[in-house]
Order: C-alpha cells, then structure tokens, then sequence
C-alpha cells in the first residue's frame, strides 16, 4: 500500500535522472515511450504503490517538477 | 477513506519561468532553497535579489521578489547601494565562481570588509559554465577546460581559489559557510546554511556568504549524476565543507 503520491508536472521535466539516483525504493525511470512539450525525456513512476512519500525525489529536482503528498489514515475510534 | 497532505511542491518564491539551466544543473537546486528560505523567514515581500553575469544571469526571471541585473562581479556593489537606500529590505547576491571569484573579488572583499548587511549566495562549480566552459580561479588542478587543455597546472595558472577560506579572514565579515547538494540530507543541511544566513541580515548583524559546491555536467562531460559523484570526490576534498566562520557564536546562551 502507497503511504503517498508524486505528481509530476509533466511538460517541466528535463530528463536529467537525477531524482531516479536517489529513489530509495527504485520506482522513477526516464519514460522512454514519451516525449514532453519541449523535448525531453520526462520521469514516470514504475510502481506508484511502493511510494513512501519520502520526497527525497522533490529535494533533488532542479527543475522543482515533483509534487509530493502523503497520505494520512483517519483514526478511527467508532 | 485516506486524507491527503501535501509535503512538498514548487516554492512560492519562484516563479512561473521555465528555469535555463541544462538537465540537471545543480543551479535549480539552490533556487530552490533561496527561495524556500525566503518565504519561510516571511520576509519574500522585502527581499531584492541582484543577479550576476553567468548562468545565473537571467534568475531575475525566476525569483518572485523583486530582482535587478548587476554588470559582471558587481552585483555587492549594487548590493551595498541597494542596501543603503532602503535598510529594511532583504538583499541577496546570487553570483557565479565566474563571477564572484574573478571579476568581482574586489566587490566581494570590500562588501565583507565594510560588513555590509547582505547575503552572498556563491555558486561554485569549478568552471566558467555560460561562455562555454573555461577555466575559472576555482577550476582544480589538472582539471580540462577549454582554455586549460591539458589539466590545469599549478604553475602556469596559479592554484584554486578558496573562497569561503579567504573569506574568513576578512574581519568585517559575519558568517561564512561552505556546503554542498550532492544529496537530500546535504541539500537540508545547505538550506540551514541560509536560513541562518538571512536571520543574521534580518537582525542586522553583518555580512553572510554561502558558498554551494555545484555541478557542471554539461561542460564537465558528464551525466548529472556522475557529475554530483565527481563534485563528491575531487571538489569536496579540495574544498572541505563546514563554517568557516560564526561571529554569533557565543552571543545566544
């Protein structure tokens, strides 16, 4: 189960790569079937529901491209 | 049903500008924290960014403060003019080793020397990157530039220029850190750096430089991710990171 989400601005990316080197879980590739707006190669998550929502991908984008959010269970006590 | 939090997304203090930089320039990184620090330090709505002449010459598009363009090296210069004018407003310079290390040395030292109440973001990527990658002051020994073909000799060109070191010495200066990106928990650790830059303009206490090891991937030849790699092996040891100095220590028990 996903404990989040990235959003990926899809059109900004520049395939740089550097975001998929500091995946812990290994998720984000370079998605080699598509072409953005301007050109590049953009980012796509492999398996989103291995994400942990650690936003160690958003720290290191240049181009600030990724969103990240986290999914917070709602307690409940009924 | 899960609720959703959002933990990150693009800064406020940037804006809506497509960055210039090449794939995976180290430049975005560091906008990033700028502009971070600065809407987490409330203080956006007063800071006046000056840019250099460099790659980092158009970041007067991509900040969302107020920003003006400085003649190359100049920008502490006009920092200073700036500063004079209207006290209460955050300056910063955001300058180049192209730019602060070689033409604007002299802008760079006498700013510190005068204690003038600004922040100087230096950006350190061992190479002249926007003219198309020519040796710079900072540029290490046997690295290849264009205009150093066969590695940089410490005898015919001199040897690399530590800023933050030389920076240092000089008393009229507040605080002087060197840090690095090449990874989430140096990127946390560099935005500290600013943060503590920028509480010590706001609160008027002296002249603050940072200085950020960068990347150059495209005139280094390298992919941005070897580049960081390079940056960690060759750039650190010869730059080592940490405060150089901390005129605040002490004062805050």
């Amino acid at each position: 189960m996903a404990k989040g989400r990235i959003i990926i601005d899809i059109d900004r990316c520049k395939g740089c790569a550097l975001c998929t080197n500091y995946c812990p879980v290994h998720i984000l590739k370079l998605d080699d079937e598509h072409t953005n707006s301007r050109g590049y190669t953009p980012l796509m998550v492999t398996d989103p529901d291995k994400c942990i929502a650690c936003a160690f991908c958003a720290i290191m984008c240049p181009d600030s491209v990724i969103t990240v959010e986290k999914f917070i269970k709602e307690v409940n006590n009924g | 049903m899960d609720n959703v939090k959002t933990i990150y997304k693009k800064s406020e203090g940037l804006s809506d500008f497509n960055l210039s930089y090449c794939p995976g320039c180290t430049h975005g990184i560091i906008h990033k924290l700028v502009a971070e620090t600065l809407v987490e330090l409330d203080v956006l709505d007063r800071s006046i960014g000056i840019s250099s002449v460099g790659c980092s010459a158009l970041n007067y598009d991509f900040f969302s403060c107020d920003m003006v363009q400085a003649a190359h090296g100049r920008a502490p210069a006009v920092a200073t003019g700036i500063k004079r004018v209207k006290p209460n407003t955050i300056i910063f310079t955001y300058q180049g080793d192209g730019d602060l290390a070689s033409i604007g040395i002299a802008e760079a030292i006498h700013a510190a020397h005068r204690s003038e109440n600004i922040t100087i973001v230096f950006v350190n990527n061992a190479i002249y990157g926007m003219t198309g990658g020519q040796m710079a002051p900072t540029t290490l020994i046997g690295q290849k530039t264009t205009t150093s073909q066969g590695g940089r000799d410490a005898h015919i060109h001199g040897l690399p220029l530590r800023i933050s070191e030389m920076m240092a010495t000089i008393p009229g200066a507040t605080y002087i850190e060197r840090v690095s990106v090449h990874n989430p928990q140096h990127v946390q650790k560099a935005k500290k750096a600013l943060k503590k830059a920028f509480t010590i303009q706001k609160e008027n206490k002296g002249f603050t430089l940072i200085e950020f090891i960068s990347t150059c991937p495209v005139n280094w030849g390298l992919t941005p991710k070897d580049a960081i790699d390079w940056a960690v092996e060759n750039m650190i040891p010869y730059y080592p990171l940490g405060v150089y100095k901390d005129k605040t220590v002490g004062e805050e028990s």
